[in-house]
């Protein structure tokens, strides 16, 4: 956005701390709904915080990727896998959490603990520029690097698609005819 | 001629080889001949070797050649070196000279036998063998010749290896050979270290003599001592004489050749050669001669309860080895020498002889079932005859000249004690007696052979007998070379034998303290009085054993019967050998047969299996253990990997933080 | 970028959004609901990626979430494809029955 001009900083730290709590709030709501397609919409709404996000920092292609992708195909898939699996008659069994659960997830907040003291002892700086002219997340730039730099990898990982594609189908098949 | 000595030991290898790989395609005479010229061209070479050596002055009779440098390690080298001396010419004569008569000999004797290339190829790679033990120029290749004659005693003595005894009987030579090379191969390493200590690292019989002096006297005795326990085992002394007997399963031949003439004098050969470690060590002597003396006595008890002919001379054997042994541990290395070549006539004719007999009796051992082949094998006869007479030492015969020289020196070197000399000369009297009683039974009196077999009786062919008429004749002269000067000679066979055992003794001569100076200056003085009167005794005591045994065998042969009737526990232990053998056997052999099954039960079983079980169990036990983190639930899994993100990222900030 | 907000918020929400789906993992029983909380994971790294990225000013960050975002689809393609086998095999999802892989 450094080429839009001056920006209004309140209108910066209101879109972003709308959408960081928006996601948050999402993200908490999915990991606790019991009816699992609730959790998949709620995780909808996470993705596309994320993606406004991914737009305050400048990474245009990313965001839009966000949405079609995650948002769009990923979320999709997995509604569908719901629908599949009958879980109607599942979600209303009272969820008893194990002991051993509670305790691991007590544990694992240690993990976040962690984290911000590692960005709290970096002291909050804010990021300098670093030499060379501003990046944008345009597509063209993602794209140039993509097949410039990028190139093989890029390859791969389409056989990869592929791979996934081949496996998806030979798994899902139903018996050997 | 120096550059060719090595030929002495490789004809006989020759042989061995075309024998080995095409003995079997030739024809049985050309296989005879093969073996017969190689050992005869042997003997050619050995000859024109000891011509030209009498041209030589006494010191400059040496001859080494060395013919390929075998190991070399750091300080240390050993070559395939081989070295003539007047010792050695001596012992290359004796042993391709019988050797080749007995060689002849087996072609008659043997004709018959289907192994016969087998025989020959074998009876080659003895002498092949043996030569080089004799002609070695260090204790390495000596030691190699050493083992190879035990070898080949195994193969020879097993010869009709499908005969259990005669498998048993080889088994049990090799083994009990082997313990004895224990000792030797003891002996050569102390004599390493012992003279390493001092920079000196060889084995070089010429630098070993230039350096003994630097040995201290504990090192010399047990140096020595150990190489006499290789000689012990070698040459069938107590206690490991037993092999012997039982090698009498053998051809006869090979009893000739082996038991008698040459193998078994290789520990006599060795210790004459090891002259200058020996005088050294006065301790080692007086076992040696101790040793000696006490076999001598008791191989000739037992031999006068035999009934084998074979085994009879198989004991008279370890009873004459046992006087070279007195001989050389008295200090008289060329007496003992002179016996080890007279021996070698006498004793190799008499085993040649009693295969005659055999011949003729169709295979029969037992001197109870012969009788009256006087006039029916008379070469025999007279052959045998003249064995006896030398061994028994009747004056002017071969064995009488090296016996008496022995029990001379054994006298005069131990200042005059009547000790090993009394207990020399009763074995005298009873090498007399037994020899006689066996021949008077094999060939006076009544025939007691059955019909058939007296219908078969008959003389050897020539090839058999000439070669019994050479060392008739040899019995007889082969004495004449060393007539000591109280009987008017020059002793030119201890003379000869002088550059050899000089020097030693002259070095040695400061540190012995238990003999006589006598010893220290060498033979040259005989007080006459002392040693007449001693020749005297010994022959009195030999013609009395003879006379007892006219008498008791052929003038009343019912007192004989009547003793063994009249003590028959005496007789019985005498004539089972003392018991010796089935001692070794309850001790010896079943008590290696239990230390077995303990480290098979309990060594092997429980200690070892039961580690390596162990490990492998203690590895599946923790294992197992292990095994339980996977519970196969993936949201454990999940954790654990949280888990380790946490650990690492603990890690890092302490890192960044502290 | 925003001049105003510094990095570290950025990776402090990538941190709490990778925490939340960590206990998501560990806590649920439904399977399905784990896969979507290991989505949300993927998408708390993806943030921080972006976020150094801009830090750094290098194209590297975003390239790197590109890739993330391919592997996510694929392994969503297959990890749903092997959940409907579960469920046909088994009859259930919940991951507190199921040990295949009980060693």
């Amino acid at each position: 956005m450094s080429d839009i001009g001056f920006i209004n900083p309140l209108f910066q730290w209101a879109v972003f701390l709308a959408a960081a709590i928006l996601s948050l709030f999402a993200s908490i709501m999915m990991v606790t709904r019991r009816n699992p397609i609730h959790s998949a919409l709620w995780l909808i709404v996470a993705f596309f915080s994320l993606a406004v996000i991914y737009l305050t920092l400048n990474a245009q292609f990313i965001a839009v990727a966000q949405v079609i992708v995650y948002a769009g195909a990923i979320m999709m898939l997995i509604v569908f896998v719901i629908m599949l699996i009958h879980l109607e008659s599942q979600f209303v069994q009272r969820r008893k959490l194990s002991g051993a659960k509670v305790i691991g997830a007590f544990i694992t907040v240690i993990l976040f603990l962690e984290v911000a003291a590692a960005v709290l002892g970096s002291g909050g700086k804010t990021a300098k520029a670093a030499a060379g002219a501003a990046l944008t997340g345009s597509v063209a730039e993602v794209g140039s690097a993509l097949y410039g730099k990028y190139l093989f990898p890029f390859e791969i990982a389409s056989i990869l698609l592929l791979i996934g594609i081949v496996g998806a189908v030979v798994l899902a098949r139903r018996g050997k005819d | 001629m120096a550059d060719y000595i090595w030929l002495i030991p490789v004809f006989p290898a020759i042989g061995f080889l075309v024998n080995g790989f095409l003995g079997r395609k030739l024809p049985r005479a050309l296989v005879s001949w093969i073996a017969c010229l190689a050992l005869l061209a042997s003997f050619v070479v050995s000859a024109l070797v000891f011509i030209e050596f009498l041209k030589l002055p006494p010191e400059a009779r040496l001859f080494e050649k060395s013919v390929y440098t075998w190991i070399s390690s750091g300080e240390f080298a050993a070559a395939v070196g081989f070295r003539i001396d007047s010792l050695s010419i001596i012992m290359c004569l004796v042993v391709s000279g019988v050797g080749f008569l007995i060689h002849v000999y087996s072609a008659g004797y043997m004709h018959d036998d289907e192994g016969i290339a087998r025989y020959f190829t074998y009876l080659n790679l003895f002498v092949f063998m043996m030569l080089t033990l004799v002609t070695a120029g260090n204790l390495l290749l000596m030691f190699v010749g050493w083992e190879g004659v035990g070898l080949c005693s195994y193969l020879l003595i097993g010869f009709w290896y499908k005969k259990d005894s005669a498998a048993n009987a080889g088994k049990k030579a090799f083994i009990v050979n082997r313990i004895g090379d224990f000792g030797f191969l003891l002996g050569i390493f102390f004599l390493v270290a012992g003279l390493g200590s001092h920079g000196v690292w060889t084995l070089d019989f010429g630098e070993l003599q230039k350096n003994a002096h630097l040995l201290t006297y504990g090192a010399a005795t047990v140096i020595t001592l150990l190489f006499f326990v290789g000689a012990t085992g070698k040459s069938a002394q107590l206690p490991l004489y037993v092999w012997l007997p039982d090698a009498m399963e053998g051809p006869t031949p090979v009893s000739s050749l082996i038991h008698a003439a040459t193998m078994v004098t290789a520990g006599v050969y060795m210790i004459a050669r090891l002259n200058f470690l020996y005088v050294m060590a006065p301790t080692t002597m007086f076992i040696v001669t101790l040793v000696g003396v006490l076999t001598a006595l008791f191989a000739a008890t037992i031999g006068c309860a035999q009934y084998d002919i074979k085994r009879v001379l198989a004991y008279s054997t370890v009873s004459q080895l046992g006087y070279m042994f007195v001989g050389v541990g008295a200090g008289a290395f060329a007496a003992g020498i002179f016996h080890l070549m007279t021996h070698a006539f006498f004793k190799g004719l008499l085993f040649l002889a009693a295969g005659s007999v055999m011949h003729a009796m169709s295979g029969e051992l037992d001197m109870r079932k012969m009788g009256g082949l006087r006039k029916r094998t008379p070469i025999t006869y007279w052959t045998f005859l003249a064995g006896c007479i030398a061994i028994a030492g009747v004056p002017g015969f071969s064995g009488f000249f090296s016996k008496d020289e022995i029990m001379w020196k054994v006298f005069a070197n131990y200042g005059g004690s009547l000790m090993f000399w009394g207990i020399g000369a009763v074995t005298a009297g009873l090498t007399a007696f037994y020899m006689f009683r066996m021949f008077f039974t094999t060939f006076h009196g009544q025939c007691r052979a059955s019909e058939e077999v007296k219908h078969h009786i008959h003389e050897s062919p020539a090839v058999m007998t000439i070669p019994l008429v050479i060392l008739a004749v040899l019995s007889v002269v082969g004495g004449w070379v060393g007539v000591p000067h109280i009987l008017g000679g020059a002793n030119r066979f201890e003379q000869w034998l002088e550059p050899v055992f000089g020097p030693g003794k002259e070095a040695a001569a400061p540190t012995l303290n238990f003999v006589t100076p006598a010893f220290a200056e060498g033979a040259a003085t005989h007080a006459s009085s002392p040693e007449g009167m001693l020749m005297a005794a010994a022959v009195i005591i030999a013609f009395a054993g003879i006379f007892i045994a006219y008498y008791l065998y052929l003038r009343r042969p019912e007192i004989p019967a009547d003793f063994v009737r009249a003590f028959p526990g005496v007789f019985r232990t005498v004539n089972h050998k003392y018991y010796v053998d089935e001692l070794y056997q309850a001790v010896f052999v079943r008590g290696l047969f239990a230390l077995g099954r303990i480290a098979k039960g309990f060594i092997d079983e429980t200690l070892i299996d039961g580690t390596a079980n162990g490990i492998a169990r203690l590895i599946g036990g923790i294992g197992s253990l292990i095994r339980l983190i996977q519970t196969g639930y993936v949201q454990g899994y999940a954790f654990a990997m949280i888990i380790g993100a946490i650990a690492v990222l603990g890690y890092l900030i302490m890192k960044v933080i502290l | 970028m925003l001049h105003g907000i510094p990095s570290s918020f950025y990776f402090a929400l990538s941190g709490a959004l990778f925490t939340i789906g960590a206990i998501g993992v560990i806590t649920r029983r439904n399977a399905i609901i784990v896969f979507m909380c290991i989505e949300l994971m993927l998408n708390g790294v993806n943030l921080t990626f972006i976020a150094a990225g801009n830090v750094l000013n290098s194209i590297d960050g975003m390239i790197f979430v590109f890739f993330i975002m391919t592997v996510a689809a694929a392994e969503a393609a297959i990890g749903l494809a092997i959940f409907v086998l579960l469920f046909r095999f088994k009859g259930t999802i919940n991951v507190d029955e199921i040990n295949l892989l009980k060693g």
